[in-house]
């Protein structure tokens, strides 16, 4: 009797939610790998045509495609560097004694909450019709013109914007962990003699090792996927030199009506992000070991 | 030897205003999308940096009206706050349970929510549709082109985060006064609302400020399943907003500060907990 109303109990706290997750992500996980097998325009009278791996295949011969897997990463590899380097800075400012340091957090972090879309047309406006007056006043057109419609400078202009969003949410992080760092090692360090810089790199920065994990994991994730300011700022332009993956694939599947197509490239974008996440946390999970 | 720490008053005075002028200078962009949107055409286009002659709020009122913003702040508070209380409910008693009946049933349920936390958005988009739209043709559930279905698809996404906060934190805490509850004669139900959810709320907070961010400024998801103008959201209306007015940047401006304006009032309102909140979601 009692085991029967444990059971009720359960069902009743645990199966709600695993109903609504089931229909929205477990179900169209599976049907997605399904649809990537077959070919079909996205109009559900017209045919699915079984075409095996052919789509995978297409894939690797695919120039658009490959063009996007390139802005990719160079954009993420950059745009890491500069929120990681740019927050870090941040953190230790902010964590320092300066006495601007809360109203200091709170503008640098602002940007975070507004969301990609905004501040991308936001930026649109700067780098479009801001540049082209500042270089018109300065008189240094070779730097600020319409960098929108330059390739790599609309490229430029999409990590300076990602930096942007990202650089006071990263702080945030890093300040998290520097302020876990006990007070009295700090102090024990400058009561030998440690200066600034022995100090940042032989007790601070092994310290945070925990945040720069954590932070390079954020930062990568988010870059690689980034959709919303790609869509607002360049919208892939000029001629597809700013398309990156998340971009490439939303327009396979609904402009260009790939649908079949669309969802192998999906399905492949899946397994690199598992990837990458599975080396980054088995790289973390050692890490903690040795520092013990 | 320890030089580098000791910059004198002076030199610390600078230091401060120096930090201060960069933290200006890093929200400088938003300012000049603030000053632009006060000025008429002519202006703009005269010098996009000057501040503006007058305070007109005349582009205000016509964007206002042009995007629909009330309608889209409503839809959009709407959106938000369902999806944020039925994600709370359902995740911290899912949470809960999975850690208090502890078998593997519940571990691989709880494997299932963290691992398909790897899947990315495009990769479920396009099937999701498809089932949505089975669902509609099938059961007649009017999941597409709602606000409902816009909700119920937001309280699947944002499942796997819920639970796996709750989770990390029920395991923390002791199950002596459930154990003292259950002996009183107080059902399941009793112990989670009365005793176990208020302990929750540090993750509550987390789950919630994390969730606003998300849910507030998303754009994709309902951009596919939202397509009647009456039930936009602030970044779809945004959106199709912009497309009409890219050449007419000082409306366009006007309608930017309008949607960055609720998000600047509640950073400010709750600023202590945004930043913890977002700092405990990424740590764990």
């Amino acid at each position: 009797m009692k085991k029967r109303t444990d059971k009720a109990w359960y069902a009743l706290f645990v199966l709600p939610l695993v109903f609504i997750f089931t229909t929205v992500v477990i179900i169209p996980f599976i049907i997605g790998i399904g649809y990537s097998f077959f070919s079909w325009d996205g109009i559900g009278l017209n045919p699915k045509v079984f075409v095996g791996l052919d789509n995978y295949k297409q894939l690797f011969t695919d120039i658009r495609f490959m063009d996007s897997a390139k802005h990719t990463i160079i954009f993420t590899v950059v745009a890491i560097i500069f929120i990681n380097v740019l927050g870090l800075t941040f953190a230790l400012i902010v964590t320092s004694e300066l006495k601007t340091r809360n109203i200091a957090r709170t503008m640098l972090f602002m940007p975070y909450l507004i969301g990609g879309l905004i501040l991308g047309y936001i930026w649109k406006f700067i780098f479009t019709d801001a540049f082209s007056k500042i270089g018109e006043i300065t008189g240094w057109n070779k730097i600020f013109f319409n960098w929108l419609l330059n390739p790599n400078f609309a490229l430029a202009a999409l990590i300076i914007v990602a930096t942007w969003q990202m650089a006071g949410y990263i702080m945030i992080i890093y300040i998290t962990g520097i302020q876990g760092i006990p007070g009295d090692v700090i102090e024990a360090a400058r009561v030998d003699g440690a200066g600034f810089f022995d100090t940042l790199f032989r007790i601070k920065f092994p310290l945070i090792m925990p945040s720069f994990t954590i932070c390079l994991f954020m930062t990568l994730s988010n870059c690689f996927k980034i959709f919303d300011v790609n869509l607002s700022l360049t919208g892939g332009g000029p001629s597809q030199a700013t398309e990156m993956f998340a971009m490439n694939i939303y327009n396979e599947i609904f402009s260009l009506n790939h649908y079949g197509y669309g969802q192998a490239k999906a399905i492949l974008f899946f397994i690199v992000v598992g990837i990458v996440t599975l080396i980054q946390v088995s790289i973390t999970k050692k890490r903690e070991v040795t520092m013990q | 030897m320890s030089g580098s720490y000791k910059l004198g008053k002076l030199g610390k005075m600078a230091g401060e205003l120096l930090f201060l002028v960069i933290c200006v200078f890093y929200l400088y962009p938003v300012f000049i999308v603030l000053i632009n949107s006060f000025k008429n055409r002519a202006e703009l286009y005269e010098n996009v940096l000057a501040l503006p002659n007058e305070l007109n709020f005349k582009y205000y009122a016509e964007a206002m009206t042009k995007m629909n913003f009330t309608g889209a702040f409503i839809n959009s508070f709407l959106v938000t706050a369902i999806s944020i209380t039925v994600i709370v409910v359902l995740s911290s008693m899912t949470a809960w349970m999975l850690v208090r009946s502890d078998g593997r049933f519940s571990r691989i349920i709880f494997m299932v929510f963290v691992s398909t936390m790897l899947i990315p958005f495009q990769t479920l988009m396009m099937p999701l549709m498809q089932t949505m739209g089975w669902i509609r043709d099938n059961l007649h559930i009017p999941m597409l082109n709602t606000l409902g279905g816009l909700i119920y698809m937001n309280v699947g996404f944002g499942a796997s985060m819920a639970v796996f906060l709750y989770h990390g934190f029920v395991k923390s805490i002791p199950i002596s006064l459930e154990e003292a509850a259950t002996i009183d004669g107080c059902s399941k139900f009793g112990v989670f609302w009365k005793i176990v959810f208020p302990m929750l709320k540090p993750t509550t907070v987390t789950v919630m400020i994390l969730d606003v961010i998300w849910i507030w400024n998303d754009y994709l998801l309902p951009s596919l399943v939202v397509s009647s103008k009456a039930l936009r959201t602030i970044p779809l209306s945004t959106f199709s907003f912009f497309g009409q007015f890219t050449r007419q940047w000082n409306m366009a401006m006007a309608g930017l500060m309008l949607t960055i304006i609720p998000v600047i009032i509640f950073y400010l309102c709750a600023q202590k907990y945004i930043i913890k909140g977002v700092a405990a979601g990424a740590v764990k």
